[in-house]
């Protein structure tokens, strides 16, 4: 893979628009991603987009129309009804958040899976490709997606700026953060929903069952070569990024691999390289660290023990 | 009645830091408080003493705002709270946060300049030179660049009461800021309330250890579920008074007490 042929392969106005939205999607999805893996919601984008799926069917069974709004809008309805699911059984019942999160993920899939079924059986003409969404295909996208996805991208960046210190203090201690009256709720109900449109503008490329790996692996990822969160979210968003890219390159020089599950192997080995080599909290530097930690005692200690051996000795 | 008695309250214009009337709260059917009353005065160190799950958490977190109460009224400075957060500073409990979050001790303190900011500023240079003075008054001036996961525990409990400093407010809420800390973090902590004091801010702390109460504070409050006592330490702190509020199960007293101690006893 030379320069040639990214060159040749970027001159493709087609590869054009799949590059740019899978680089996008990529940066928008690690942004967002961090903040959910702080709170502890990592799994939650995962069920996000795997409610999505009957939501999407259901606008698809009401209107007849393939259009990334209105998959939006459904995707966005079961979203909520799906959290509100998960936050009602935990409140409700002694069950913990996994549990819940569980349960209602496999229901949504399984009723998603129905309707899909259903579709594909049933008289809805223009039905073809909506089982993309199960695995995604990249190759799918046109202009007017990527005009949608820039849209969400730089919606997403700008809101997560703003409120860069909201999104912040919730993370880390929103008792403090209701304390000097920020409205906690609203704040995670809005990261939520920012959630949930990275999430669907996601799964056209991805899809459901991969969409998540966007939000949770750059993050972590991220997190092992910094201690800042503004550095973080930016890292996360490169990593991302570059996942995207990297993605596309590969899925186009090499004909039939799927572009999605090519860019979320990508980020994974990205997470190989974060976890084996990020500066402090990567397992090479926490060995090595031992290592030198223990050649120090032994160092400073070995004069005191060679003392002892005599003095035995002379006994 | 309740009526009345709400406007009555209003009338009397207490301008106390902290008056609260009525105030009961329920975790599910269960009541964790109950039609708790009491008027804090300007420029005290109180303390809440009860055994646990009485509710001292409980009675701050209300009093705050951060949990729904069944119904009473909190007053701060005889106005609603709400109307008044920025006269109130808080430090909560240091397990309820996690402390490997990427960030570190300065900004941390930091946060408690944001009440003070408009919704989209950042801080800037004047409210960090404020956070390094409050971490330099906890004497945490030399860890300020130091990612807070890599601070002992008696540490970070400054670096919380370093960011409460920072709010820069006239009422304190502290929930059990001696909980587990080594000895310089403790006396830190007494010389940081003193301060507090001297300059008249009033104080309230959620305390464990009976026997520093004497000590540390002018008010002790007394908990169980409803408000046993509440009074100037030397009238209220005695061995009555605290039997009743432990309902007998004290395995601890304090020796100047002259009280033998009760056997823990969970049937009774």
């Amino acid at each position: 893979m030379t320069m040639q042929t990214i060159w040749s392969m970027l001159a493709d106005p087609n590869m054009q628009w799949i590059f740019i939205g899978c680089t996008l999607l990529g940066l928008s999805s690690g942004v967002i991603g961090c903040f959910s893996y702080l709170r502890k919601q990592s799994l939650m984008g995962d069920t996000l987009a795997h409610a999505a799926l009957p939501g999407i069917c259901i606008a698809f069974m009401l209107t007849g129309v393939k259009s990334i709004g209105l998959f939006l809008i459904g995707a966005g309805v079961a979203g909520v009804v799906a959290t509100f699911g998960i936050g009602y059984i935990t409140r409700h019942s002694k069950l913990k958040q996994d549990a819940a999160m569980g349960i209602v993920l496999s229901g949504f899939f399984g009723l998603g899976i129905v309707l899909l079924t259903l579709i594909q059986h049933g008289d809805y003409g223009n039905q073809s490709g909506l089982d993309k969404f199960l695995f995604g295909q990249a190759a799918s996208m046109i202009a007017s997606d990527v005009i949608t996805m820039t849209i969400v991208c730089a919606l997403l960046i700008t809101v997560c700026t703003l409120l860069f210190k909201q999104f912040k203090i919730i993370s880390f201690d929103p008792g403090f953060a209701r304390g000097i009256g920020y409205p906690v709720a609203f704040l995670e109900q809005l990261l939520m929903l920012l959630v949930v449109v990275a999430v669907v503008a996601g799964i056209q490329a991805v899809g459901v069952v991969l969409v998540a790996a966007l939000l949770i692996t750059p993050a972590v990822s991220a997190r092992y070569w910094t201690d800042r969160l503004g550095l973080m979210v930016v890292l996360s968003g490169l990593f991302g990024a570059a996942s995207g890219a990297v993605g596309t390159w590969i899925s186009a020089s090499v004909s039939n691999l799927p572009t999605g599950p090519v860019t979320v192997l990508a980020a994974t080995l990205l997470f190989g390289i974060s976890i084996l080599f990020g500066p402090q909290r990567g397992l090479i530097a926490k060995r090595l660290m031992r290592q030198r930690v223990k050649e120090r005692f032994i160092r400073e200690n070995e004069p005191r023990i060679h003392e002892q051996v005599k003095k035995e000795a002379a006994l | 009645m309740s009526l009345t008695h709400t406007v009555s309250s209003r009338n009397a214009k207490t301008t106390a830091p902290l008056a609260i009337n009525g105030l009961s709260v329920a975790y599910q059917k269960k009541p964790v408080l109950r039609n708790v009353s009491f008027e804090v005065k300007e420029g005290e160190l109180v303390g809440v003493i009860g055994p646990n799950g009485a509710g001292k958490s409980t009675l701050m977190k209300a009093a705050l705002g951060l949990i729904p109460s069944l119904g009473g009224e909190v007053l701060v400075y005889g106005k609603p709270y709400k109307q008044q957060r920025q006269m109130i500073g808080y430090v909560p409990q240091r397990e309820s946060v996690d402390w490997d979050f990427p960030t570190n001790a300065l900004d941390v303190v930091l946060m408690g300049r944001y009440g003070h900011l408009g919704w989209f500023r950042r801080p800037g240079a004047k409210d960090k030179a404020i956070a390094l003075e409050c971490l330099n008054k906890v004497g945490m001036a030399d860890y300020a660049g130091r990612q807070i996961s890599q601070l002992s525990g008696g540490q970070q409990q400054r670096v919380f009461l370093a960011r409460a400093l920072a709010q820069d407010a006239k009422l304190y809420f502290m929930d059990e800021p001696f909980a587990g800390v080594d000895a310089a973090t403790e006396k830190a902590i007494i010389t940081l309330l003193q301060e507090l004091k001297k300059q008249g801010k009033t104080v309230i702390v959620v305390h464990h250890d009976l026997a520093t109460v004497q000590d540390y504070f002018d008010s002790v409050l007394l908990l169980n579920v409803e408000l046993q006592a509440y009074g100037p330490t030397a009238e209220t702190f005695t061995q009555e008074q605290l039997q009743r509020t432990y309902g007998g199960r004290l395995a601890f007293l304090d020796r100047s007490l002259q009280h033998p101690s009760f056997s823990g006893g969970k049937g009774e």
